[in-house]
């Protein structure tokens, strides 16, 4: 099962690039989401078994992350067949011609949309952490092309940012990997297994100092991905240059992925008795993610940007909440969840207005609750979602964090924690109700053409948005045992 | 003192002038010429010194002096000079010092004169020329610091005679990079081609030649006797690190040491005719790669 | 053998040096095809219970990736992109060296720090395969050319390669060429991204990818969508 849930968008994929009848191209896409999605639901009813001497086994951790890219993606999936129609009619469709071959751009963008969701699923699937690693690498090759979707300048500008920063990042993380091979007892002879399982089986023999340099190559490497800071540069850049639901893809998807990443260390490193020290680097890097987000989300001018910071902000909560351990855990987990579904309900809706407004600034929008009534209604929901306010799902978990953190004694982490929500929802609610308030004809935008909202751009951020609402209020009793199985992997 | 240390004396001063002779030859040869006659410095100094100098009215005791200085203290190098494992006449802990400050003591003299000579070309070459050498000078002493490591002591002497093929089957890696090292130390000490071309007299690319300019007669006969010792000085360290031979048999060692010194003349000349003169702002960075390698070469000794 | 290795691995490390002080693209792309090459020999005098079948033939694989396929895909773009040097970079060739000689030092100084091994191919390889790694980030960060910067990445990946070599850390074949997949079609899209700033700027200096930013934010009105 696991192999056919990588084969079908590998498959696919590659059909997609060959194909050139667009209607048929999209109806692959979301098909194969679709796919995806239906076999990892029946994950849950029942588990895979371990495959490739266990190389490919599905825990608890990975299907909590694959669950949230499958459904994430097919959301965004359903979103890109009305985002690419419009493209087409505004764009044009002439065959670009490439460093090596001709290509239609639409093709060559769903292959990589399918190969993108590929190798997140398998890093989500793997135990190994070469794979894993092969596969992390494999995420940026994938997604490189989907930023660069509108070649301009800009776009242009983030993918090389992009490019050569993951890159950067994420070869720091393959010599994390060779000094937790440095880390193995100097008894074993041949090839060592880099199982996770092993690892954590055998913890308490590797040898710590060289556990802990692995350590923080690997949340230095893997951390660049994520976006934390000061390692996020590329994010904003990227996030706002990619086409929306590729930055939804991005923020919700791909940066938990590489949080997944950190965790399985972060595993190893309480197998061998070392939580102490990466709780203590996950919790400094989380809390400096977390300030650099407040920083620049305050007079943000470009309203992707500001989504962009407040994925690095999350991200830095994330981080902090494993940092903080025992209950601490679980609510980092829940709000992995929430708030992959938010962003990606977010970033989707910002693409309703940008196609709308035509500008990423966000002093030449106003009044979409007006023009854009759907779109304005969820832009309102996701900001109160988003910024952690009561109903909604987000705001459990923050408030599970900032409660243990005080269970725990540490004042002062909680302090500055709450002081830097606090700035971080002045500065994002100026800047979404400004947009969605107001008048809308004081802009007079020369484009109308996509004033009316289309049904396919409107369902799938209406979906996310209710997910979190609902999680909010109620949590189903099979994501509570699942968050509590993975808490229990990261020392919860 | 044995009299074969004398060797150590003769040796220089009798064959210095043949190395230019040999360099001479290999540059013509790869010209498709003639060439000059291999003896030809001989007989330009037996011309310069039957002469009479000529001094220009701006210059005072200094630009006099010079030449002596410059001469005088190569000599005092060649005292303390091995000739390959053949121990100096004159030979201490710590003279590996000296012997590189004897050689800036005639680079200083040499730029004295040349800025009292007052012309701004000289001048020019002279700030050049101490430019280039702080460059050179770091590489030289990291080099004999490598050396001295590798040997453990701090005479050139006791250095060269422990040197021997042994010492590159285990640390051939040092070895090399003090070598090459060396070589571009060499080349860029005696004004040889990648960094000062001899033959030019265009005033703008010129750095040590431009500095003697106004010299004539015995004088200019001294510096050319003393640029030619200098480049057998500086040449036979390079042969001593690169042929450390040391069979035991006295005539057969000499004799290997000259090959290894005409050779070395060979190579220059082939240098110098296969390869261009670098710009000026290309020679520090050669200079610094010379310091470079040999600070590798110095810490790979030192740590292992 | 041992001498000879000491030699490659000194070598190595005087390439990063040449590496460092040298403008022209295509003599870097040479060099580092070199350096490629050197690395992918590392394993094969690492192997201390007799030279496998598999030991072989990962090295054939990394020497035709390294050493063969990536400097022609380099050397492509270099035409296509038509740059011949690198003429300003952010740092000066001069500095670059003297900074190349503090990394060296520093990555000495390092390798003294790190906690005892046992196994590892030279006593010299540890401290030159974080030498090559500094040096492949700072010639990343001091650069302007996109070409430089990959090759720069090419260099700080080899330098991870040799740590992993040299160390005597066996991956097993497949991820060996998972990471040399990643690593070719890492360049490839680089290549390809080179080919498009050259068309876009007409130049393939980076610091004209500064537009983006949260300080001089001078978004263009109007988006294309």
């Amino acid at each position: 099962m696991i192999l056919l849930l990588l084969l079908i968008p590998f498959v696919a994929g590659i059909t997609a690039f060959f194909i050139r009848h667009d209607f048929a191209r999209r109806v692959i896409l979301v098909s194969a989401a679709l796919l995806h999605f239906c076999i990892t639901v029946s994950f849950y009813f029942k588990r895979p078994g371990p495959l490739w001497d266990g190389w490919l086994m599905l825990d608890a951790p990975g299907l909590l992350f694959l669950s949230i890219t499958s459904l994430l993606f097919l959301m965004a999936s359903l979103y890109a067949v009305n985002y690419l129609r419009r493209d087409k009619q505004h764009r044009g469709d002439a065959d670009t011609d490439d460093f090596f071959f001709k290509t239609k751009p639409e093709a060559l963008f769903t292959a990589c949309l399918l190969f993108f969701l590929t190798t997140m699923s398998i890093v989500t699937v793997t135990q190994h952490l070469g794979i894993l690693w092969v596969a992390m690498e494999a995420t940026t090759l994938a997604s490189a092309p989907l930023i660069y979707y509108h070649r301009s300048h800009h776009s242009l500008e983030a993918t090389w940012k992009y490019l050569l920063i993951c890159s950067v990042g994420i070869a720091l993380a393959l010599l994390g990997n060779l000094l937790l091979v440095m880390a193995c007892p100097m008894d074993v002879t041949g090839p060592i297994p880099l199982l996770i399982n092993e690892f954590v089986a055998n913890g308490t023999s590797l040898q710590p100092q060289w556990l802990r340099m692995a350590f923080i190559f690997f949340i230095v490497g893997y951390g660049t991905k994520m976006g934390l800071a000061p390692m996020h540069t590329w994010l904003p850049d990227a996030h706002s240059e990619a086409p929306s639901f590729v930055s939804a893809l991005l923020s919700g998807a791909l940066l938990n992925c590489a949080f997944l990443g950190i965790l399985r260390i972060h595993q190893i490193c309480i197998a061998a008795g070392e939580a102490a020290f990466s709780q203590e680097l996950l919790r400094v890097f989380g809390m400096i993610s977390i300030f650099f987000a407040a920083v620049f989300i305050i007079g943000q001018k470009d309203y992707k940007r500001m989504l962009a910071y407040s994925s690095v902000e999350h991200m830095g909560i994330l981080a902090l909440g494993v940092g903080i351990g025992g209950e601490a855990v679980f609510a980092s987990m829940f709000h992995a969840v929430n708030h992959s579904l938010t962003k990606g309900m977010l970033f989707l809706v910002a693409g309703n207005i940008l196609m709308a407004y035509g500008s990423r600034i966000t002093d030449s929008v106003s009044g979409v609750l007006k023009r854009l009534t759907f779109s304005g209604i969820l832009w309102i929901a996701g900001f109160f979602a988003i910024t952690g306010t009561p109903p909604s799902g987000l705001f459990v978990s923050e408030f599970l964090i900032l409660k243990t953190a005080f269970a725990e004694g540490r004042y002062v982490t909680s302090a500055l924690y709450l002081i830097l929500l606090a700035v971080i929802f002045a500065g994002m609610a100026l800047v979404f109700l400004n947009m969605a308030q107001g008048d809308s004809k004081k802009h007079n935008h020369p484009e109308n053409i996509f004033l009316r909202e289309r049904l396919l751009s409107i369902i799938p951020p209406a979906i996310l948005c209710l997910i979190t609402f609902i999680l909010g209020l109620y949590v189903p009793d099979f994501l509570n045992k699942m968050l509590t199985d993975v808490a229990k992997c990261f020392g919860g | 003192m044995n009299w074969y240390i004398l060797i150590n004396i003769i040796l220089p001063f009798v064959l210095a002038p043949f190395l230019f002779g040999v360099i001479n030859r290999t540059k013509a040869f790869f010209a498709g010429r003639r060439g000059q006659p291999l003896l030809q410095l001989y007989y330009d100094l037996f011309k310069l010194f039957r002469k009479g100098s000529v001094y220009s009215v701006t210059t005072t005791w200094i630009f006099r002096i010079a030449p002596f200085a410059v001469f005088s203290s190569i000599v005092c190098v060649i005292l303390i000079m091995p000739c390959g494992a053949l121990v100096s006449p004159i030979g201490f802990r710590g003279d590996i010092l000296l012997f590189i400050y004897f050689l800036a003591m005639a680079r200083f003299f040499t730029v004295a004169a040349a800025l009292d000579t007052g012309s701004s070309f000289e001048g020019m070459g002279a700030s050049r020329e101490v430019q280039f050498a702080a460059l050179t000078e770091p590489a030289f002493i990291l080099c004999m610091a490598a050396l001295a490591c590798e040997t453990h002591s701090f005479s050139l002497s006791t250095i060269f005679s422990r040197l021997s093929f042994a010492s590159w089957s285990g640390e051939g890696a040092v070895l090399l990079l003090v070598a090459v090292s060396l070589m571009i130390v060499l080349l860029a000490e005696n004004s040889r081609v990648p960094v000062d071309d001899p033959n030019t007299h265009l005033e703008l690319t010129m750095i040590h030649e431009v500095m003697v300019l106004d010299y004539s007669g015995p004088d200019l006969g001294f510096i050319l006797y003393g640029a030619a010792l200098k480049l057998w000085i500086i040449g036979s360290l390079v042969v001593g690190v690169a042929l450390p031979v040391n069979t035991g048999n006295f005539f057969l060692d000499r004799f290997i040491f000259l090959g290894g010194m005409v050779l070395l003349a060979v190579i220059i000349g082939i240098i110098e005719s296969v390869m261009a003169r670098f710009r000026f702002l290309k020679i520090p960075q050669v200079l610094i790669l010379a310091s470079a390698l040999s600070i590798l070469a110095l810490i790979l000794q030192v740590r292992f | 053998m041992d001498n000879f290795r000491d030699l490659l691995i000194v070598l190595l490390m005087l390439i990063n040096l040449m590496l460092l002080a040298s403008s022209r693209i295509r003599y870097c792309i040479k060099i580092v095809a070199f350096q490629g090459l050197i690395v992918g020999l590392v394993p094969i005098f690492a192997a201390e219970n007799g030279i496998g079948i598999g030991i072989i033939l990962t090295a054939l694989c990394v020497i035709a990736v390294k050493c063969v396929l990536l400097p022609i895909l380099l050397q492509r773009s270099q035409i296509i992109a038509d740059v011949r040097r690198e003429v300003d970079p952010f740092v000066g060739y001069t500095a670059s060296i003297f900074i190349g000689i503090a990394a060296l030092v520093i990555s000495f100084w390092i390798s003294t720090r790190l906690p005892q091994m046992e196994k590892q191919v030279s006593h010299i390889a540890a401290p030159a395969a974080i030498f090559t790694v500094l040096s492949g980030l700072f010639i990343i960060m001091s650069r302007k050319i996109a070409l430089t910067q990959v090759l720069g990445y090419l260099v700080f990946e080899n330098g991870i390669y040799l740590f992993g070599g040299a160390m005597l850390l066996e991956n097993g074949f497949i991820i060996e060429l998972g990471i040399l997949l990643d690593v070719f079609v890492l360049v490839f899209v680089m290549g390809i991204a080179v080919f498009h700033i050259s068309q876009e700027f007409n130049h393939i200096d980076t610091d004209r990818l500064s537009q983006l930013g949260d300080w001089n934010a001078e978004l263009p009105e109007e988006i294309k969508k």
